[in-house]
């Protein structure tokens, strides 16, 4: 007997995520960036902690980084990822500086390394949410 | 003029901790606080000060302080106050205690913490296979984690020291060291949660990943219970039930930015500050009672000590220093890997029975000079004492 897998949860597009969501829908990957000194920032947050603006507007940025660190969850936590275990989950550190969370596509986790090259590559959840993750990069 | 000697911890209560579902949360902290004042051989009565470190269960807990005096019964209170730093807490109320008892605020204060993060087996329910056990209580996801599948705090973790690992080649036999020499005083600790659980580093090899590089074995139990302490003058410490623990120095370190780049914790600024208030050197501490969240924090916070250079501190571990026999004994009651999680409540407690000498088999052979720290929000909070059985 089988049974529907039970979905992954899909973010919520809330109004501080939602210009980052119609940019990864657009094929976009986007940061904010503050008004007042300049400063890159993600996840979207209020102010900025450099310089205390509450200005910020939201940039393209390349899409391009390497693997600062990463981890291989073994444990369920949630259903919608019982099949996926064990599955990395990455931080990229972007050109740009900013730092995301996501995954990495295409790569077993054994050839996980810090220091990997690696890029954007869209994954559509649903015709609001559209994810950025991240594949190899070959330099 | 500096505090140094002049403010002891005068008595210690500790329930059953683990796998105990008889009491709330509100239930433990006040049989914490009830063997605490019988073991100082003090009454309610003689408490006019009260700070609490509320753990999960409490919720947000704004008054949980308040809470506590109701619910002891403790009238005309001079000091009251929920804290919360995370690990870091149980150092800073004893710092908080003392600062209000060297000013005349107040004389005797009770510092708390309980909690009940484990459900009774009965009451868990599973949709699909996730976890409701220990692994339940610190799952949370944060933002858009959720759906890269990053969940609980010791997937943030693992990032952080997964990042060290890489810059400093830090091994996963390190990281088992750390296990295998905390199991191995655990073994000798009749209160701890695997006294009786023998582990070879071959064991933590084989023990199961949660999240890489995380084994279970590197990551602390989850504990329902309560521990406390009585923190009092010198002077009145001396007419207690049992020896006073004399608090030489303290100190707070909380760096602020990202703590996978700094790669260090808030130990090198509350040292400073505790280290030249106590009028010792690194070398002078002759026990530890360091914070270990994770095996991975205890590497960190030996080098942020000064006991190694960066990087190193998994060798020296992994050489035996830290063990039973070691030079520089660390988590002689087996920390929170293996005896019981109390938040700083853990290495606290340790701190004190060492002191008095009353650890029977682990006893440590020196126990004049020893360290305690508490760390919390990932590497980010921190708060040292130097406490020693000596009034100077
Ligand atoms: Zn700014």
């Amino acid at each position: 007997m089988s049974e529907t897998p039970i979905a992954k949860p899909v973010p919520e597009a809330s109004p501080a995520l939602a210009p980052f969501f119609a940019a990864a829908r657009a094929g976009r990957l986007v940061v904010q960036r503050c008004a007042g000194c300049g400063a890159l920032r993600f996840p979207p947050r209020e102010l900025c902690s450099r310089c205390l603006g509450l200005e910020a507007t939201w940039q393209d940025v390349s899409g391009r980084g390497e693997i600062f660190s990463y981890n291989v969850m073994h444990q369920v936590y949630h259903p919608g990822f019982a099949a996926d275990v064990p599955y990395a989950v990455v931080i990229v550190k972007l050109e740009e500086g900013p730092k995301i969370t996501s995954n990495l596509v295409g790569c077993p986790v054994d050839e996980i390394a810090v220091g990997m090259p690696v890029e954007v590559a869209f994954e559509q959840l649903s015709p609001e949410v559209t994810l950025p993750k991240f594949r190899r990069r070959r330099c | 003029m500096t505090p140094k000697g002049r403010v002891a911890i005068a008595g210690l209560g500790l329930t059953p901790q683990g796998q105990v579902y008889d009491r709330t949360h509100v239930g433990f902290a006040v049989e914490a606080v009830r063997l605490a004042l019988e073991d100082a051989g003090l009454a309610r009565t003689d408490l006019d000060g009260l700070l609490l470190n509320p753990g999960l269960a409490w919720g947000d807990a704004a008054m949980g302080s308040f809470m506590l005096q109701q619910a002891l019964g403790l009238r005309e209170l001079r000091l009251s106050a929920s804290m919360n730093l995370g690990g870091a807490t149980a150092g800073a109320m004893i710092q908080h205690a003392a600062l209000a008892i060297a000013a005349g605020m107040c004389t005797t204060v009770a510092c708390v913490f309980a909690d009940r993060p484990l459900k009774p087996p009965a009451e868990r329910r599973s949709r699909g296979g996730e976890p409701t056990g220990s692994a339940a209580a610190y799952a949370f996801a944060r933002g858009l984690d959720a759906a890269y599948g990053q969940f609980g705090i010791n997937a943030i973790y693992a990032m952080v020291a997964r990042r060290y690992m890489h810059v400093y080649g830090t091994t996963q036999d390190d990281l088992g060291a750390v296990a295998v020499a905390q199991r191995r005083w655990a073994n000798m600790n009749p209160a701890a949660q695997f006294h009786d659980v023998p582990l070879t580093l071959g064991d933590y090899h084989a023990s199961r990943w949660v999240v890489e590089p995380f084994h279970v074995l590197d990551c602390c139990l989850v504990s329902n219970g309560g521990a406390a302490v009585i923190v009092t003058s010198a002077e009145r410490a001396r007419d207690s039930k049992k020896p006073p623990v004399y608090v030489w120095g303290m100190g707070q370190g909380h760096p602020g930015g990202d703590p996978a780049e700094r790669l260090a914790s808030g130990a090198p600024l509350a040292k400073r500050t505790a280290f030249v208030m106590a009028g010792i050197e690194t070398s002078d501490v002759q026990l530890c009672e360091l914070y270990d969240c994770y095996s991975f924090t205890v590497l960190v916070t030996l080098e942020d000590y000064g006991f190694c250079r960066k990087g190193e501190a998994g060798a020296f571990v992994a050489a035996g220093h830290t063990a039973p026999g070691g030079t520089l004994p660390v988590n002689t009651g087996g920390g929170q890997l293996s005896s019981f999680y109390m938040w700083g409540m853990t290495p606290l407690v340790e701190a004190v029975i060492q002191a008095r000498g009353e650890a029977g088999e682990r006893q440590a052979p020196r126990r004049d000079v020893v360290l305690v720290s508490g760390n919390g929000g990932l590497l980010s909070t921190h708060s040292t004492l130097v406490v020693s059985p000596l009034p100077s």
